[in-house]
């Protein structure tokens, strides 16, 4: 940092940003804090219905008998579930655009097809994977990975497309070969493209495990909300979508992190 | 001196689906070894088209080329990649020609030293400024030893200072390093100031009109002094009148 004499007019405005930051935080944690507070208190009133809408004191208590029994390991389960999908999803989606790109020929014949898969709910597809992958932990996944796959090589792909003409010419100028266009441009000039699409790709992967789970499981978030919503205990339904909420933005937070340590230069 | 470069009726035709385009019609050009040569004509006439063919990166329609050593491409913008330092840009070409040799980066890093570049080769793109870049993109393509550059108005992008200057230091280096080079420009000052020859071509399709020989007879020559000399501006107007579009 080069940041020495810094003149008054800059320490007024580096103050001004520093305390707009700290009122974006402060407003946030207040909204949180009013609507847990409100929710508390007009449940305790009566004016909410707890047993339909359960209440924060719930909550809270239903979060600390599960965790002495076994809510870890149903977060564990969809966690596990979810990185499988997302992993499987993003490597398949990067190989599939990777040749589309390479065949010219190739993505254009199977572009309307793509089209379709992509607008298709893949929900609908259900009863299939359950017959047949079998019902269990490789139909949730298949249900992961067919939601953000086409996403992911539908994104990957036109990123891929959309790389700057003139840095590929100039590779052509040395006479770099398509391999080495793949690897020294393409590829690199697409990370940013690759984070983008590991970020929509999370919350998809999600999607689809809780899908699935509600589908076919015996075990894990997406299960444990299903069953709180049969045996209607909305405690455990609200617990369950709290939990998800948390493990959806750890990921999220993970995947931005990584971000910052690979892209390191802005 | 032996002709570097022989371009022997070519033309080119551009095919699309709503019709053909026919972007050049018997080009005839000798390049002799060492000469500095710009091209310059209406905008479309086929001058990208022409250095293209020249690089191997497009396929003439007719005619034949006799090319008698390396080609470097210097590309309108200087493309370098953000990703990479400069030091990783400028040996692009060499690890994708496969020639990243010891020899041959010491040969780079020398570039970097004459050309005020070396301290900043740790840097990424984005930290330099437009001239600098520029020059960075040349050793980029200096770095695989061509003999033969081809520069597609290059120096379009700098501001007028900038320009001069970059000029001059590219005219420098092309003399120290004895390479054979062919310019497209829109600048007639520019075009007098560095060649031994301007090449004029007709509008679309692109043809030779005249090629004018450029002799200032002066010692030392460069692109600025050249400029106060009287003859300066007789090629100037001649060349003006030349692109002018109802002539
Ligand atoms: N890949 C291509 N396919 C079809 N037509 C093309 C292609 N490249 C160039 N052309 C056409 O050929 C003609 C000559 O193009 P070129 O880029 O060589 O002109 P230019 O003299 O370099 O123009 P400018 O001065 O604007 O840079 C133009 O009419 C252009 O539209
Ligand atoms: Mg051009």
């Amino acid at each position: 940092m080069r940041e020495k004499n810094i003149s008054e007019e800059r320490k007024k405005y580096l103050r001004q940003i520093k305390k707009n930051k700290i009122l974006v935080v402060l407003t946030r944690l207040a909204i949180v804090i009013v609507f847990i507070a409100g929710w508390e208190i007009l449940a305790n009133i009566g004016v909410i219905d707890s047993f339909i809408a359960s209440s924060p004191t719930r909550i809270w208590n239903t979060f600390i008998n599960l965790s002495s029994s076994d809510l870890m390991m149903h977060v564990g389960v969809t966690c596990l579930e979810t990185l499988i999908g997302f992993t499987l999803g993003t490597i398949l989606g990067i190989a599939i655009a990777i040749v589309l790109w390479w065949s010219k020929f190739l993505s254009k014949v199977l572009e309307p097809f793509l089209v379709i898969l992509n607008s298709l709910p893949k929900v609908a597809l259900g009863p299939v994977i359950i017959i047949w992958v079998g019902a269990g932990m490789p139909a949730i996944i298949t249900m992961a990975l067919l939601i953000s796959l086409i996403v992911t090589v539908m994104e990957i792909l036109n990123g891929f497309l959309e790389t700057d003409k003139e840095k590929i010419k100039m590779a052509q100028t040395f006479n770099a070969n398509k391999f080495q266009t793949l690897t020294k441009i393409i590829i690199p000039a697409n990370i940013p493209t690759f984070f983008n699409s590991l970020k929509v790709n999370i919350g998809l992967s999600l999607v689809g495990v809780i899908t699935g789970e509600f589908l076919v499981s015996k075990a894990g978030l997406g299960y444990l909300i299903v069953y709180g919503g049969q045996v209607f205990q909305l405690d455990l339904v609200m617990t369950g979508v709290i939990i998800l909420a948390i493990v959806a933005a750890i990921m999220y937070q993970a995947v931005v992190i990584t971000e910052r340590i690979i892209v390191k230069r802005s | 001196m032996k002709n570097i470069l022989e371009l022997k009726n070519i033309g080119k035709k551009y095919q699309a689906k709503n019709g053909e385009i026919e972007a050049l019609k018997n080009i005839n050009l000798k390049v002799q070894e060492g000469e500095f040569v710009s091209i310059i004509g209406p905008s479309g006439c086929g001058k990208s088209t022409l250095l293209s063919i020249i690089a191997g990166l497009e396929k003439q329609t007719a005619g034949e080329i006799y090319k008698n050593g390396e080609i470097g491409y210097m590309l309108q913008t200087d493309s370098l990649l953000p990703w990479r330092t400069i030091y990783k840009n400028v040996l692009f070409g060499l690890e994708v020609r496969k020639i990243k040799t010891s020899e041959n980066e010491k040969y780079v890093q020398e570039l970097l030293k004459k050309y005020n570049l070396y301290e900043f080769k740790e840097k990424y793109p984005s930290q330099l400024s437009g001239g600098m870049r520029q020059r960075v993109a040349l050793i980029r393509t200096l770095a695989t030893r061509p003999s033969i550059l081809l520069l597609d108005e290059a120096f379009s992008a700098l501001d007028y200072q900038t320009r001069i200057m970059v000029t001059n230091d590219i005219f420098q280096i092309l003399k120290n390093e004895k390479i054979t080079a062919i310019m497209v420009t829109h600048d007639i000052s520019e075009a007098i100031s560095m060649s031994d020859r301007v090449v004029v071509l007709t509008n679309r399709p692109g043809t030779v009109k005249k090629i004018h020989k450029i002799d200032f007879e002066m010692e030392n020559r460069n692109p600025i002094n050249c400029r106060e000399s009287p003859k300066f501006s007789k090629y100037f107007d001649t060349i003006w009148k030349e692109l002018d579009v109802h002539a």
